[in-house]
């Protein structure tokens, strides 16, 4: 058995790397939940999005801020045009699946034919740096990040909750056609929603980019977790799908200090199917 | 020799021919070209006989085939097994972990579909994690150069040939056998509405895992012969996306609903593929592939299979329907209403969350009755169906017919001890003709015939159920006539056919055989319900509000036929909203109000109970 201080050291840093799940999750969550499309091309947007930070930070030495200042608009733009085809021919969820699958796919070799099978490492001077605070680190990267998922996380969760445009989403979700009836325009709110899912995969990217290694196969990585993350956290709940993401990125961490790190993708999966064979009301 | 004798010889010198092809020693590159189509036919054949006919879509595929690959790969090299003694275990072993992942999935009630896309999917990482963490696979890989290869054939490429042939003719040949059999059906029904195939006696879950078992049992035995095809066996090499993918893809574009779409689709996408791949630019045709994929989902969404049946069906339409069933002229069987109780709810309860959908109703039917059961909206009627029929499971109390609970059984056992069901917004199998649908129902319908002279009746031959000879209904010489029929399970397709054809002629559906139910207005759909519930023979029919929506003509109609169906022999609870067939039709009216018996008595005194009027036009017009 580790000590203490190693085991709370994982948690710590299990529960920042849970903020990554919570952020890819959230865009999943929520175009599934409230616009009834699975989009499997989510990870591969995201590893766009990073692959896109780390050629612009290392051969034109653009600062990652700036880079994702770039890149969110066109992801979101990237959204409303993957919305559109599945408008156009009324995609159902499992067409949504196989057809964001051949996204998926595509990118990733569009990925690896440009930026090779290698492994990529974009070094800046934040990866580095930590906070101490008593015997554990935290690195700023990682705080950063679950800041910003979790300020994400809590302005959209208001926002479907307290704006009309939020509640016409949730009822669109609901019954599109009664909504519909009432005056809420779906389509246009639909689009809005799928630009917004995609541009939180663009900042997902910035950064996955910044914490960890590129590879063009490591798109697949996150898929097993974040969508045990996007079903326990509740379809169409931001909120629901941070707490989750940071939830499994804890316990993830403490299997691997408790047993080896090569044991991690068993957890979250492990947690999805207890989940599953429970079978909650809230699912 | 007939056309269907000429094919059957034709398959068979084919099979013949392609399976002693390598005896003719061509170079290896054939052998190894065809080798892969047959590896391709068998892995898509396999996936579609549940994600194509049940519409369950995996993405997992190559998990059951990675774990059949290691199986062969670690029992051959670390056990010295003999090669061909390791496939029985490489593919009991994924039918094993599909039963597993099965049993956790299918049990759900809502994103069954999208759950298990998704599971099946993260199954394949975490096998691969697995794998690759323990012994199994290390992460060094697994040379097989090592491991003695049967002689079976003068070449050893000539050997795998012939494997990947024998699997690749089996999984076609138990792929024809499930489209033409009652598990294919199943499937069939399923993919359209599994809900209404479980309330039509489908056992959806045995189905399922049965499908899905087959599926990776097959997977997994290509597996095993693809460990000795590949040489050197690695972790990423076996588990790669690529297998779902192209799965996926060949099924969709071949046509996932028929037994040999796939196979058409995998050897046209392996060619292709080929052409790529030799030269040298495997990336792009992974590219090239996945473009091909969604352009199929949007514009062929059926599959080129389907199209092509569809486009000669178009040229073929002048082919006359099939004829009407020989059905002896009416001999209906008037049931007086005995004393004997068939259905029987004693304090049923159905809680959703915090709301009280029924709050402990007590109620007898009586064996030959017509029971209506009215209350206002939301009383609970349609819960009590849905109850009664198993569709929700009982929060408390008990429901029995014939004396035995059913409160707690699975809809399609309910449905086998003859209670049948219509839907207030009708459900037909919309990918099935009217006659396919009214077949379903009559195959998987209640097991026993019931004891009442059922399939008796008549068919009206102008197409409507206006004839006279309904009422002649109360004759009660016939009803002494009863007899058993032979058992169900034992009928022949065309017996079940000809009933299938007595019930629509006797909705009045005859002439709509062959149509989809998209071609039916909603009249016609209202009595396909009731032709799919009378297929089943049912003892106890529950109707869900068969009137609303008609006009008054049909109306008329839809009355006769239910007077019809109980002059048959069968129990009815009817919900209804239309006051005048309530009391034209029941013998006793049930009143529920919020999920309680509020009132149950004669119709008419019913009716007129003040009592009953304040439910439903407030206090002010009771008094």
């Amino acid at each position: 058995m580790p000590s203490a201080t190693l085991l709370g050291q994982a948690l710590i840093s299990g529960v920042l790397a849970g903020g990554l799940y919570g952020l890819l999750a959230m865009g999943l969550s929520l175009s599934w939940g409230l616009l009834r499309l699975v989009n499997l091309s989510h990870f591969a947007l995201a590893f766009l999005a990073a692959y896109l930070v780390y050629e612009l930070g290392t051969n034109y030495h653009v600062e990652p801020w700036w880079s994702a200042a770039l890149i969110v608009p066109a992801m979101f733009a990237i959204g409303v045009a993957q919305h559109w085809l599945f408008d156009k021919f009324k995609v159902n969820e499992l067409a949504s699946l196989l057809i964001t699958f051949s996204f998926a796919i595509i990118l990733e070799v569009g990925i690896q034919l440009y930026w090779t099978a290698d492994f990529r490492r974009y070094e800046t001077e934040y990866a580095t740096r930590s906070l101490k605070a008593g015997p554990f680190y935290i690195p700023i990267l990682d705080l950063t990040l679950c800041l910003v998922a979790g300020a994400l996380a809590w302005g959209t969760w208001l926002w479907l909750r307290c704006t009309y445009v939020g509640k016409a989403l949730r009822a669109a979700a609901e019954d599109p056609g009664i909504a519909a009836a009432y005056g809420v325009d779906h389509k246009k709110l639909a689009y809005l929603l799928s630009g917004i899912g995609a541009a939180y995969a663009g900042i997902a990217g910035t950064f996955i980019a910044l914490i960890a290694t590129l590879a063009p196969a490591q798109i697949w990585a996150y898929l097993g977790v974040v969508f045990a993350v996007v079903i326990i956290g509740r379809l169409g709940n931001p909120l629901g799908a941070l707490l989750a993401g940071l939830l499994i990125g804890a316990s993830e961490s403490i299997a691997m200090a408790v047993l080896a790190p090569a044991w991690a993708p068993v957890v979250s999966f492990s947690v999805l199917i207890a989940i599953l064979l429970w079978d909650p009301e809230w699912l | 020799m007939n056309a269907n004798g000429l094919s059957r010889l034709g398959a068979v010198v084919a099979i013949g021919v392609l399976g002693f092809l390598p005896m003719a020693r061509l170079p290896a590159f054939y052998d190894s070209f065809l080798y892969l189509v047959f590896f391709w036919v068998s892995l898509s054949t396999s996936w579609a006989l549940l994600s194509g006919f049940a519409g369950y879509f995996s993405l997992g595929h190559a998990a059951f085939f990675g774990v059949g690959v290691y199986v062969t790969a670690d029992l051959t090299t670390k056990f010295g097994w003999p090669f061909l003694a390791t496939l029985p275990v490489a593919a009991a072993l994924p039918a094993l972990l599909a039963l597993g992942v099965g049993a956790i999935v299918f049990r759900l009630r809502r994103l069954r579909g999208e759950l298990f896309a998704l599971l099946t999917l993260s199954v394949t990482f975490v096998i691969a994690t697995i794998i690759l963490n323990t012994p199994i696979d290390g992460g060094g890989g697994i040379f097989m150069s090592a491991v003695p290869l049967p002689n079976l054939m003068p070449t050893p490429t000539g050997t795998i040939y012939l494997l990947g042939f024998i699997l690749c003719v089996a999984s076609l040949g138990i792929a024809w056998k499930v489209v033409h059999s009652r598990l294919g059906m199943g499937l069939f029904a399923i993919h359209d509405d599994e809900d209404v195939a479980e309330a039509k006696g489908v056992p959806t879950l045995r189905y399922k895992l049965i499908a899905f078992a087959l599926s990776a049992a097959i997977a997994g035995a290509v597996g095993g012969v693809h460990a000795m095809y590949v040489g050197f066996i690695t972790v990423s090499g076996t588990f790669e996306l690529t297998v779902p993918l192209y799965v996926v893809l060949m099924s969709v574009l071949g046509g996932a609903r028929s037994w040999f779409g796939p196979a058409i689709g995998a050897a046209a996408i392996t060619a292709l593929l080929y052409a790529f791949i030799s030269g040298g630019e495997a990336m792009v045709g992974r590219a090239i592939v996945g473009v091909i994929l969604i352009a199929a989902i949007l514009w062929l969404p059926d599959g080129f299979v389907p199209a092509v049946k569809q486009w000669l069906a178009k040229r073929r339409r002048a082919t006359p329907p099939p004829a009407i069933a020989e059905v002896a002229p009416v001999m209906p069987a008037i049931k007086p209403v005995s004393d004997k109780v068939l259905l029987e709810v004693r304090g049923a309860t159905k809680r959703f969350g915090g709301l009280q959908a029924l709050g402990g109703v007590d109620l007898d039917v009586r064996e030959g009755e017509i029971l209506g059961l009215v209350g206002p909206n939301g009383s609970g009627k349609t819960t009590l169906i849905n109850v009664v029929s198993g569709f929700y499971p009982l929060t408390s109390g008990s429901v029995k017919v014939d004396g035995i609970e059913i409160g707690n059984l699975p809809a399609h056992q309910i449905a086998r001890r003859g209670v049948a069901r219509t839907y207030q917004i009708p459900r037909p199998f919309v990918n099935m003709t009217v006659l396919e649908n009214v077949v379903l129902a009559a195959t998987f319908g209640m097991e026993h015939s019931s004891p009442f002279k059922w399939g008796g009746g008549s068919v009206i031959r102008d197409g409507g159920v206006m004839s006279d000879t309904f009422d002649a209904a109360h004759d009660p010489s016939v009803g002494v006539r009863r007899r058993h029929l032979p058992r169900r399970r034992g009928r022949s397709a065309s017996e079940i056919r000809d009933e299938a054809l007595h019930w629509i002629g006797f909705t009045g559906l005859a002439g709509k055989e062959e149509a989809l139910p998209a071609a039916l207005n909603l009249h016609e759909r209202k009595f396909l319900e009731l032709a799919r519930a009378l297929a089943a023979k049912p003892r106890l029919l529950l109707l869900d509000e068969v009137l609303s929506g008609l006009n008054p003509a049909e109306v008329d109609n839809a009355i006769r036929l239910v007077r019809a169906i109980r002059a048959q022999g069968a129990t009815i609870v009817f919900v209804e909203h239309l006051m005048r067939a309530v009391v034209e039709l029941s013998d006793r009216v049930a009143v529920l109000n919020e999920g309680k018996l509020f009132a149950l008595g004669a119709p008419r005194e019913v009716m007129r109970d003040p009592r009953v009027v304040s439910i439903y036009l407030g206090k002010a017009y009771a008094a």
